[in-house]
C-alpha cells in the first residue's frame, strides 16, 4: 500500500515531494509547503486512496542548540541520526498531518518544513474543515501562521499572551509576569483580558 | 440588528476576540428585529450541564440558536510541554489526568505508542489484562455519561443507579491497580502488577450482574416519552459533516459511520475477541445515546471473553534495557539494580523516529504522536484527544436548535475537558 501511495504521489506531484521514509510501517512524506493543499486535495479525492479523515495535525519545533544536545549517554550515533529527523537543518518548524482513510484503513503522514523567519503555510481547512481547531492549536502553541484560515485565534492561552509555549526556547517554568492573574496589580484592566 | 447592542451585552470595550468571532461568522441577521429578541448568551465555564469547564458563547434569536462558539482552555495544563522534560516512564501518571473518567484507557494508549516506537510488545497475559482494563474504563466512562446525560434532561434517579455500578468498577480498580481513580497501571512493556485471581473473580461477578442492572436503567429511559422527545431529532450531525470535522467514537458511529479502531486497525488482542461495531444512522442525540448504550453490552462481551482466554504467564516483557525491573529484584540482584539506575537516570533511549498510535477510547480516537531524538525523553509528544475534536463539531449540532436542547446535545457528545484541554 505504501509503495502505491508513493508511486501515485510521485506520478502526480513530481517536484512537490521532497523526501519520504518509513519507520515502524508508518509512511512519512515531506511535501513542499507551497504544494500542501493540492497534495491534500488529491489524497482526499483519489478513488484509490481516499484519505477522507484528518486524524491529527500538529507542529513541532526542531530547534537544536549545542547546550540542548547534552552528553551522549549510550553509544548512539546521535549527530547522524538527528539530522535525519531535521530533514533540512535550516528549517526550524514542521507541520505534521496525520491522515487516514476510513474505507482503505490506511494511514499516512505528511510534513511541511518551515523556516523561522517565515513560519507561514496555507491552511488545509478547505480540504478538511476539521483542521480549523487543530491549526488554531498549532498557532497558539508554536506561532505557525496558517494563511487563509477562517478564524486564527489562540485557543488555549489567553488572547493577551505574547509567547508561544511549545517552542523550545520558551522555558518550562514559564515567563514570570507573562500571564497576569486576576486580582493582582499586574492584571489587565476590565475588558482587556479574554474573560470579559 | 445593531452591533452596538451586542457590544453593550458583552460589556467590554474593546470587544474581545471571542465576541468578535461570534460576530464575524455567518451571523448577520437579515430579518427585522423590532422586538429585540436577538441576544448573546454566555454559558459556562461554570455550568453544571457543560460537564466541566466548557464555555459556550451562544447567539440567540428568541429561543433559537443562531450560532454557538465553544471556548476551551480553562483546564489547559500544558501536558505536551511537560512531556518534553519527562522521561517516558514519568509521563504515565500524567495520562491519568487526560480523560479522568477512563484512566486505564489513557495509560494503555500511551504505552502502546511508546512500545511501537521501541519495537517491543507486552506478553499475552499483559495484553489481555490491558484489554480488560480498557473495557472497564469504557464501561465506567459510559456509566457516568449515562447518568449525567439523563440528569441533563431531567431524569435524576438514573444518576444514582449508574454511579452505584461505577463504584463497583472502582472497587475492581482498587484491587487491580492499588488506587480507585488515577490508576497509572501500565508500564512500558507490561503492567505494574499482575491481576490476582480474586480480582478476576470480582470482575466476573461484576459483568455477570451488570446486564440486569443495565436493563433496569434502560427501562427508565427507552420508553420514556419525555426523554425520547427531548433527544430525538436534535443535534443533527450528518455523516459527511462528522467525517469532515474529524469526529470520532460514538459521535461518528451515531452518524452512521462504522469506524472503530479496535476493528479497523487492530491492536492488543482485539482480533481474537468477538464483538460488534455499533452504528446508528439517526445522526441525532438519540442515536449517540443508543450507540453508547449498546457499546456497554459489547464491552461486557469483550471482558467475558478476555477473562476466559487470558493465559497464565509474566506481565512484563523480557527487555531488561527497556522495561523497569521489579522492586524486590532491584534490592537483591546486581543486574537489575544497574538497569534500574540507567532507566531512571537516563531513560529508555528509543531509536530516532516518529510514531503515531491511536486506540479507540471511550470518547473516540485517542492517539499519541511521538517524535524521538534518541534520548530518554520525547522531543515532541502530541496528544490527539477525541473530546477536543468532538467539541469542534458542536456548533454544527447546535445551530438551529432550541436553547433547551443545548444541554441534551452537549450531553450526547460527552466531552471531558481534562482531555480536550490537555
Amino acid at each position: 500500500m505504501n509503495e502505491m501511495i508513493l508511486a501515485k504521489l510521485a506520478g502526480n506531484f513530481k517536484d512537490a515531494i521532497l523526501s519520504s521514509n518509513e519507520f515502524r510501517g508508518e509512511l512519512t512524506v515531506v511535501v513542499k509547503k507551497e504544494e500542501i493543499v493540492p497534495v491534500c486535495r488529491f489524497l482526499r479525492d483519489d478513488p484509490e486512496l481516499k484519505f477522507d479523515l484528518l486524524s491529527d495535525l500538529c507542529g513541532a519545533d526542531m530547534l537544536v542548540s549545542e547546550m540542548d544536545r547534552g552528553p551522549e549517554v549510550f553509544d548512539h550515533d546521535y549527530e547522524n541520526d538527528f539530522t535525519k529527523i531535521l530533514e533540512q537543518p535550516q528549517s526550524r518548524f514542521q507541520v505534521i498531518y496525520n491522515i487516514c482513510s476510513l474505507e482503505k484503513k490506511t494511514r499516512l503522514r505528511l510534513k511541511v518544513l518551515l523556516t523561522e523567519s517565515e513560519p507561514h503555510v496555507e491552511t488545509v481547512t478547505s480540504v478538511w474543515p476539521g483542521a480549523e481547531w487543530l491549526e488554531r492549536e498549532t498557532f497558539d502553541m508554536l506561532g505557525i501562521i496558517f494563511d487563509g484560515h477562517p478564524d486564527l485565534r489562540r485557543i488555549y492561552m489567553a488572547d493577551s499572551f505574547e509567547y508561544f509555549p511549545l517552542r523550545k526556547d520558551f522555558p518550562l517554568m514559564g515567563i514570570p509576569g507573562s500571564l497576569p492573574l486576576p486580582g493582582t496589580a499586574a492584571a489587565p484592566q476590565e475588558g482587556e483580558n479574554r474573560h470579559e | 440588528m445593531s452591533e452596538q447592542k451586542l457590544t453593550a451585552a458583552g460589556g467590554s470595550e474593546p470587544r474581545s476576540a471571542l465576541l468578535q468571532a461570534l460576530l464575524d461568522k455567518d451571523t448577520m441577521l437579515e430579518f427585522d428585529d423590532p422586538l429585540g429578541s436577538d441576544m448573546v448568551l454566555n454559558m459556562g465555564p461554570q455550568h453544571p450541564a457543560t460537564h466541566g469547564v466548557l464555555r459556550l458563547l451562544i447567539r440567540l434569536d428568541g429561543e433559537t440558536v443562531v450560532r454557538a462558539i465553544p471556548d476551551v482552555g480553562y483546564l489547559h495544563r500544558g501536558y505536551e510541554k511537560l512531556a518534553e522534560s519527562c522521561s517516558y516512564h514519568e509521563f504515565i501518571p500524567h495520562t491519568d489526568r487526560l480523560d479522568y473518567l477512563s484512566p486505564i484507557s489513557n495509560n494503555v494508549a500511551y504505552v502502546l505508542a511508546v512500545e511501537k516506537l521501541l519495537g517491543i510488545e507486552a506478553p499475552p497475559r499483559a495484553q489481555y489484562i490491558r484489554v480488560i482494563g480498557a473495557e472497564l474504563s469504557r464501561l465506567a466512562s459510559h456509566l457516568v455519561w449515562f447518568g449525567s446525560m439523563a440528569m441533563d434532561v431531567g431524569a435524576l434517579t438514573l444518576l444514582l443507579w449508574t454511579f452505584r455500578e461505577r463504584e463497583k468498577i472502582q472497587d475492581i480498580w482498587d484491587i487491580l491497580t492499588g488506587v480507585r481513580f488515577t490508576t497509572s497501571y501500565t508500564r512500558i512493556g507490561g503492567l505494574a502488577q499482575d491481576m490476582s485471581d480474586e480480582c478476576a473473580q470480582m470482575t466476573k461477578e461484576f459483568i455477570d450482574q451488570l446486564p440486569k442492572n443495565l436493563d433496569e436503567c434502560e427501562s427508565l429511559l427507552n420508553k420514556n416519552r419525555i426523554f425520547i422527545g427531548r433527544c430525538d431529532g436534535i443535534g443533527i450531525l450528518s455523516k459527511e459533516d462528522a467525517i469532515a470535522m474529524s469526529a470520532s467514537g460514538p459521535v461518528l458511529r451515531g452518524s452512521g459511520v462504522a469506524r472503530d479502531i479496535r476493528r479497523d486497525e487492530p491492536y492488543l488482542v482485539y482480533p481474537e475477541l468477538d464483538f460488534d461495531v455499533i452504528t446508528f444512522d439517526g445522526c441525532d442525540s438519540l442515536s449517540r445515546y443508543y450507540v453508547r448504550l449498546n457499546e456497554m453490552r459489547e464491552s461486557i462481551k469483550i471482558i467475558r471473553q478476555a477473562l476466559e482466554k487470558m493465559p497464565k504467564g509474566p506481565v512484563s516483557a523480557q527487555e531488561p534495557k527497556r522495561v523497569l525491573p521489579k522492586k524486590e529484584r532491584i534490592y537483591t540482584k546486581m543486574e537489575e539494580l544497574i538497569h534500574d539506575f540507567m532507566l531512571i537516570n537516563f531513560g529508555i533511549n528509543p531509536p530516532v523516529g516518529e510514531v503515531y498510535h491511536a486506540i479507540e477510547s471511550s470518547k473516540g480516537e485517542l492517539g499519541f504522536y511521538i517524535i524521538s531524538d534518541g534520548r530518554g525523553h520525547p522531543w515532541r509528544l502530541k496528544i490527539r484527544s477525541p473530546s477536543f475534536m468532538n467539541i469542534q463539531a458542536l456548533p454544527i449540532m447546535l445551530k438551529g436548535g432550541m436553547i433547551s436542547d443545548i444541554v441534551a446535545i452537549i450531553g450526547s457528545v460527552d466531552p471531558v475537558m481534562g482531555e480536550a484541554d490537555k
